[in-house]
């Protein structure tokens, strides 16, 4: 009997507690005046907020149904290895597109090359060349100058 | 206590998912509406994974998992055609 009333609290706690998480970094990203400032909320407090409802989740199927119960932490590792890349991936594309800074964001950007922050080019890969095409080109060149 | 708690939660994630949608409607700049879609689809997740615990089903387990591989899949597509003006080079 008191485990189970242990066991409700503890849900109770964790749906609360990823609730105000996940407001709080939606409440972040509306709130915060710049691109890169916006960008900490949704990467970390939604993450964690998030993490905190599959958790409950997981703990709640587990207890109820008697059994162990583990697609959850497949979502949870999922969203937890992919919010990092995201946040990385939105940042450069914020940088790459020349987002407006806030003057209390501002800071040195040593890290990046000059296309990463817009001040250059875009290295663009070498057109691909079938092999086929460049051994026949090559063929052809043996041949002619077997000729001349 | 478990009903009320989740009551407030889905309170909570619901208001947040309004809070994205005017980022979303409202964001000065493309990154600004990327990231917005982006937390809307994490906070869709936890929507669905509230419904499962309300309704004591298992069966959205999978569509929240479909949903978490699409969001990101979705949100690396828009990122790489922002960056380099292509998907796959």
């Amino acid at each position: 009997m008191t485990f189970f009333v242990i066991i409700e609290g503890v849900l109770a706690f964790l749906l609360v507690a990823g609730g105000i998480f996940a407001f709080n970094g939606s409440l972040g990203m509306l709130r915060l005046e710049d691109f890169y400032m916006r960008l900490h909320g949704p990467t970390k407090g939604t993450t964690l907020g998030i993490g905190c409802v599959l958790l409950a989740s997981m703990l709640y199927f587990t207890v109820t149904q008697r059994e162990f119960h583990v697609q959850e932490l497949l979502i949870t590792l999922f969203l937890f290895l992919t919010a990092p890349v995201t946040g990385h991936m939105l940042a450069k594309t914020g940088l790459h597109m020349h987002v407006r800074f806030s003057p209390r964001s501002r800071g040195s950007l040593p890290e990046f090359h000059d296309e990463d922050v817009g001040q250059g080019r875009v290295a663009r890969p070498a057109r691909a060349r079938h092999p086929w095409r460049t051994r026949k080109a090559r063929r052809s060149r043996l041949r002619q100058g077997e000729t001349s | 206590m478990l009903d009320t708690a989740l009551w407030i939660c889905l309170t909570l994630i619901v208001l947040a998912m309004a809070l994205n949608v005017y980022r979303l409607a409202a964001g000065p700049d493309v990154p600004d509406r990327l990231l917005a879609l982006d937390t809307l689809y994490v906070n869709s997740i936890a929507l669905i994974v509230l419904l499962g615990l309300r309704l004591n089903t298992k069966i959205y387990f999978e569509a929240a998992l479909l949903i978490a591989m699409l969001g990101f899949v979705g949100t690396m597509a828009i990122c790489r055609y922002l960056l380099r003006g292509d998907i796959i080079e």
